[in-house]
């Protein structure tokens, strides 16, 4: 037994994030968290490594007890955390990020000549293959979680935590991190696995806890269970899959032709053509930072073409702006709902004019009409089921679903024709998904034409007619989407398909 | 330690934190008293005496919170939208240079006429003093903050070498100063024979100005929202730059005014000493009134009372009169800290 | 052709020293600052109080080497305050500089006050005085303008390289570089964010207090009001003028002062016909221009000014 927790009670105001969890790890064994998100995962290995305080329960650590709230305490207990979002300094290189906190704060030099030979014969022993003197900012998404996985290791870690670790990977990469997992439980250590697809659990974990709204529903070994049953476990419920009915695809609504963008001499988009057709959705899948964000910050009127033509309905826009994009009917989904597409200090129905607070109906000679602005929001509020007290609420206090069910409420309420939702329904539990894919198969039903852009496949592969994947800012030729495997995908996600000058001016680019 | 955002605030904290804020930066100052000798009850009743002891004393308050009701609520402006104007001193110099520019003859007008022209010179002024370092920040990214606080002291470089050339008082005796400007440019008093001018109620008018525009208009909607999340703002299709450059004219224009009310309404002409700092002392004001327009009216009377009491005091007890700006300093301090744990919860572990 | 011939003496390139030295001290105190993420507004009252400390120490007697060191503590207390207000308690770093700079200023001319009710003339102490360095100072040109200046001034640029050393080449120096750029990166590898920050706004406020001491026991022999005069605003352009590198941020203060003692010299040159005060203006205005050429090319710390709660969600 080398990692027990007991009775973990951790609460957030009005949110019970941990209800008395108890679970152990063993030595050479990987275990997964299993749960949607929002139930409590994260939570729970936050406090396991210092970053909150449980409010109750305790955790032993190779039979000793683990003091609460101490990152350090955790990392010299021999336990290692692979953070969902990293947390390294980009401007700094490899090896500066792995050495960090490793050596005593008085030394007046530090070693890094026998840093470098010891990372180098880390990555060489667990194939996680990175150049220590290489500045992170140059890394791609993968080699950067092999430096966080170096970092643990560096530090002897004995238990190795990862959160949603596959959820920046190629389903290849995904495979190679595999790899290393069991290679290094061979080696002794003991791994948790924290992820919400089955299908990865049930190839990479020895044990399983399923956890559902902060409790802890059911531990199974994994020989002795299956999809079927841990998708029950995790989910409650049975949640009705998208319907995808047959439809036939209308005129092009939106275009882009031979588009290119350069920005601080990066190539962020590389002659991109792609059409939206209305009654259609066509998926960008890739792994992130492929140029899916610059494609979305384009078509949402955030920057303008390098190069190339962004027609919509007919007419060029060099520089299409949010307003301008919004007197055409373009409704914008963002990626990021806290920093982008919400204003989280100001209220309900705040955000909901922010998009139209100069139409007539909510303003005359620069005066704002509150009864119009609250009318339309309690409106709103009610036709896409937002759960807040008020209008007058402050968005803060609102959970993610209900977050984004705002923001459609405020993109579809006017009917939109063209519709560009970049990971619509990130970091929701499996309700508000559900709820979100309902939206946008219903607008693709009264013929807007869809642009998705997500990370997650399966997404992907439930709601598009047409499929094309995005590789260092460029797109490639969209499929049917009854013509694709999971497969093929991956290997384009890897940069398979796509012609290698297009790849030699990117990487001279970058 | 760490701090632990609040999902509701009671309304007892709301009035308990800015109470203890007061009362800290008063036993800062009570201390601070103890060091000269003097015993600080004693020093606080005569502050106090000073600042509202009689119909003068609180007449010559509310003289000295005109200007910092005006640098106050541009700051105030300012700050909701996360534009950073360190600079009210320099606008509110320009302001005062074009009010005397055409107020000392240039100019012969009635007042009626003059008056308005003179308020809306000094608004253009002040307002032009901003929208150089706004320019600067949409145009470059250059930090407001540095640029603002550079031109404080250009500014009054550039005031220095005015009243040594054109505005410079023939009858003067050398001394750095203008001509005083002509009486159709003065302010009427509101109380004959007091120092209290009509400058007081332009100013409490603005607030008001400001106050409507915050509630009421798409302006203030666009500003609040700017100040909260540029990013979010920007994706919404919010102008941002049209927004910076607006608060930049209001902000700028109303320290212009402030400067303008000086010299029109108090002391007939620009020296280099017209200012005792109102446009940092503008900053403390907005921030003692949580940026609210209306609070701004009462925290620049606390603050200017602070100030004309001190003097009195000084003179009396013996107790450098510089506690005052002691005071004011630990008093911002203490209330954002104070707003800060209204919003946040301490905890321990 | 005489405001040429100016740039060929000695007297002026000691001048352009003895002017940067200050810079210099309160130049890397916020550079180090910021580079932990920091922004420290309260620069001008900093050197204001510890003008004031280190001339009050030599005026009661004390060594001047004890007056450096008393400036730096008068420097690193008001640094510990706003260290804790910005870091642990995590307030506007632009309003509480402001309010530091106020309440360091204001502190420091109340305790004036205090011991010296009466004076108009400041009284005087006897400066540190210049210690030719043999055989280097031997040296045309150089050896005038570079080593025969005050033990404060060598300090300076000793400073600069332990600064620029410590960034570089210590653990800890690597951990305040993080700090700057992702907090959560020092967290994570069990380092606390805020003792870093805290330790580095700490370091970094005593040496904008031996800066301000520099005027008041080098530069001149006493303490006046306003003494500084800007010069901490201009510190926090050359921070940025340097891209946040010690090395950069050295060499444009020498360039600043370079150029400041040469507007001196054209001033007594030209102050027939320009008026002084446009003269005066110039290093406001020189700084302005740097941080416009200096706004897009600059890589600056990603975290600057940007408050950490640890465990926020």
């Amino acid at each position: 037994m080398v990692l027990r927790l007991s009775g973990i009670n951790k609460r957030f105001g009005q949110l019970l994030a941990n209800d008395a969890i108890s679970l152990t790890l063993r030595r050479g064994e990987i275990i997964s968290l299993l749960g949607e998100n929002g139930a409590g995962k994260t939570t729970l290995m936050n406090i396991l490594f210092g970053h909150y305080v449980a409010d109750a329960g305790t955790i032993e650590v190779f039979g000793r007890p683990l003091p609460p709230g101490e990152p350090s305490a955790a990392l010299s207990a021999g336990i290692g955390m692979v953070h969902q979002h990293f947390t390294l300094a980009d401007n700094l290189t490899v090896l500066e990020n792995i050495v960090l906190g490793t050596e005593s704060p008085w030394r007046l030099n530090s070693q890094s000549v026998v840093a470098a030979r010891r990372i180098k014969k880390l990555s060489a022993a667990f194939g996680l293959h990175v150049d220590p003197e290489a500045t992170v900012a140059t890394l791609s998404v993968g080699e950067r979680q092999r430096v966080e996985i170096l970092k643990a290791l560096y530090r002897n870690a004995r238990i190795l935590i990862l959160d949603e670790p596959t959820a920046v990977l190629t389903p290849q990469e995904s495979k190679a991190l595999f790899g290393t997992l069991k290679s290094l439980v061979n080696e002794g250590l003991s791994v948790i696995f924290i992820s919400h697809k089955l299908n990865e659990v049930m190839a990479v974990s020895d044990r399983v806890y399923v956890l559902r709204g902060g409790r802890l529903i059911a531990e199974r070994e994994t020989s002795k269970t299956n999809r079927v049953e841990l998708a029950e476990l995790m989910v409650g419920r049975t949640i009705p899959e998208p319907k995808l009915t047959k439809q036939t695809p209308g005129a092009v609504m939106a275009e882009l032709l031979d588009v290119s963008l350069r920005m601080d001499d990066k190539l962020l988009l590389d002659r991109v053509s792609l059409q939206l057709r209305s009654g259609e959705i066509l998926g960008i899948a890739g792994v992130a930072g492929n140029g899916q964000s610059a494609l979305a910050d384009l078509l949402s009127g955030l920057s303008f073409p390098t190069k190339g033509d962004v027609r919509i309905e007919d007419h060029n826009y060099p520089s299409l702006t949010p307003s301008l994009a919004l007197e055409l009917k373009l409704a914008r989904i963002p990626e990021d709902r806290l920093s982008q597409g919400l204003i989280v200090d100001m209220s309900v129905v705040e955000n909901l004019i922010a998009e139209r607070y100069r139409e007539s109906k909510f303003s005359r000679l620069g005066f704002l009409d509150w009864n119009a602005a609250r009318d339309f929001a309690i409106e709103i509020v009610r036709e896409f089921d937002v759960k807040c007290p008020s209008p007058a609420t402050s968005v803060r206090l609102l959970s993610g679903g209900n977050m984004q069910k705002l923001i459609l409420g405020r993109v579809l309420a006017e009917k939109p024709r063209i519709i560009i939702a970049n990971q619509p329904s990130r970091g929701l539990d499996v309700g508000a998904v559900a709820y979100v894919h309902a939206r946008l198969l219903a607008a693709r039903a009264e013929g807007a034409a869809i642009l998705i852009l997500s990370e997650d496949l399966d997404e992907i592969i439930s709601l598009s007619d047409q499929i094309a994947v995005a590789y260092r800012g460029r797109i490639s030729v969209p499929v049917a989407r009854a013509n694709v495997t999971i497969r093929d995908l991956g290997l384009m996600m890897a940069g398979h398909g796509f012609d290698h000058a297009a790849d030699a001016e990117a990487e001279h680019a970058a | 330690m760490r701090l632990e955002p609040r999902a509701d605030l009671p309304i007892v904290l709301l009035v308990l934190y800015p109470t203890l804020a007061v009362f800290v930066s008063l036993l800062i100052a009570a201390l601070l008293v103890l060091l000269s000798g003097a015993s600080p009850f004693a020093v606080f009743y005569l502050v106090a005496k000073g600042a509202a002891g009689s119909t003068f004393a609180f007449l010559e308050t509310l003289t000295r919170a005109t200007p910092l009701i005006f640098t106050g609520l541009a700051a105030a402006v300012a700050f909701r939208a996360k534009l950073w104007n360190i600079g009210g001193e320099a606008q509110f110099y320009m302001g005062a240079v074009a009010t005397v520019a055409l107020g000392t003859g240039a100019l012969s007008l009635p007042a009626p006429a003059l008056l308005p022209l003179l308020m809306l010179a000094a608004i253009i002024a002040g307002a032009l003093t901003l929208l150089g370092p706004t320019f600067l920040k949409i145009r470059f990214g250059v930090d407001e903050v540095v640029t603002t606080l550079l031109l404080n002291f250009i500014v009054i470089l550039f005031v220095s070498l005015l009243l040594d050339g054109p505005l410079k008082d023939p009858l003067g005796l050398g001394w750095p100063q203008s001509p005083r400007v002509v009486s159709e440019a003065q302010l009427p008093k509101l109380v004959q024979g007091k120092r209290l001018h009509l400058g007081f109620l332009m100013a409490v008018t603005a607030a008001l100005f400001i106050w409507v525009i915050n509630a009421r208009t798409t302006t203030g909607y666009e500003m609040r929202a700017v100040g909260y999340n540029v990013k979010a703002a920007r994706f919404a299709g919010i102008p941002i730059d049209l927004v910076m450059v607006k608060t930049a004219l209001l902000s700028g224009g109303l320290a212009g005014l402030a400067g303008m009310s000086e010299v029109a309404g108090l002391k007939g002409n620009l020296t280099l000493d017209l200012s005792p700092g109102f446009g940092y002392a503008g900053i403390v004001v907005a921030m003692l009134a949580l940026l609210h327009p209306l609070g701004v009216i009462a925290a620049a009377i606390f603050v200017a009372g602070i100030f004309v009491g001190a003097d009195a005091m000084s003179r009396s007890a013996g107790v450098p009169s510089y506690i005052a700006q002691v005071m004011v300093a630990t008093a911002l301090l203490c209330m954002v800290t104070a707003v800060m744990f209204t919003r946040y919860r301490l905890r321990w572990r | 052709m005489e405001a040429i011939e100016i740039l060929s003496t000695a007297a002026l390139w000691a001048a352009a020293v003895r002017i940067a030295s200050p810079l210099i001290f309160a130049t890397m105190g916020e550079l180090l600052c910021e580079r932990a993420g920091v922004l420290n507004l309260g620069i001008e009252g900093i050197m204001t109080a510890g003008a004031f400390a280190g001339w009050l120490t030599v005026y009661l007697g004390g060594d001047l080497w004890l007056g450096v060191l008393v400036a730096a503590a008068a420097g690193a207390a008001f640094g510990l305050l706003h260290g804790i207000l910005v870091v642990p308690l995590g307030l506007s770093q632009h309003v509480t500089g402001i309010g530091i700079t106020l309440l360091a200023t204001s502190l420091t001319y109340y305790c004036y006050r205090l011991i010296l009710p009466e004076v108009t003339t400041p009284p005087k102490i006897v400066p540190f005085s210049p210690l030719p360095i043999p055989f280097l100072s031997e040296i045309p040109l150089f050896g005038d303008a570079l080593f025969r200046q005050t033990p404060l001034t060598y300090l300076a640029f000793v400073m600069t390289a332990l600064v620029a050393w410590f960034l570089y080449k210590t653990p800890a120096g690597l951990a305040v570089r993080t700090a700057g750029e992702n907090p959560a990166a020092v967290e994570a590898q069990g380092l606390s964010v805020t003792a870093v920050r805290l330790s580095a706004v700490v370091a970094g406020s005593a040496l904008m207090g031996i800066g301000g001491g520099f005027l008041t026991m080098s530069a001149f022999n006493s303490f006046f009001f306003d003494m500084i005069n800007g010069r901490g605003w201009i510190c926090i352009a050359l921070v940025v003028f340097g891209s946040w590198r010690p090395g950069k941020a050295l060499l444009g203060a020498l360039l600043f002062a370079a150029f400041d003692a040469y507007q001196l010299r054209l001033q007594q040159l030209a102050g027939a016909f320009i008026p002084y005060q446009v003269f005066l203006m110039l290093p406001f205005v020189l700084s302005i221009l740097a941080l416009i050429a200096m706004s897009r090319r600059a890589t600056y710390p990603r975290a600057l000014m940007v408050a950490y709660h640890k465990g926020e969600r």
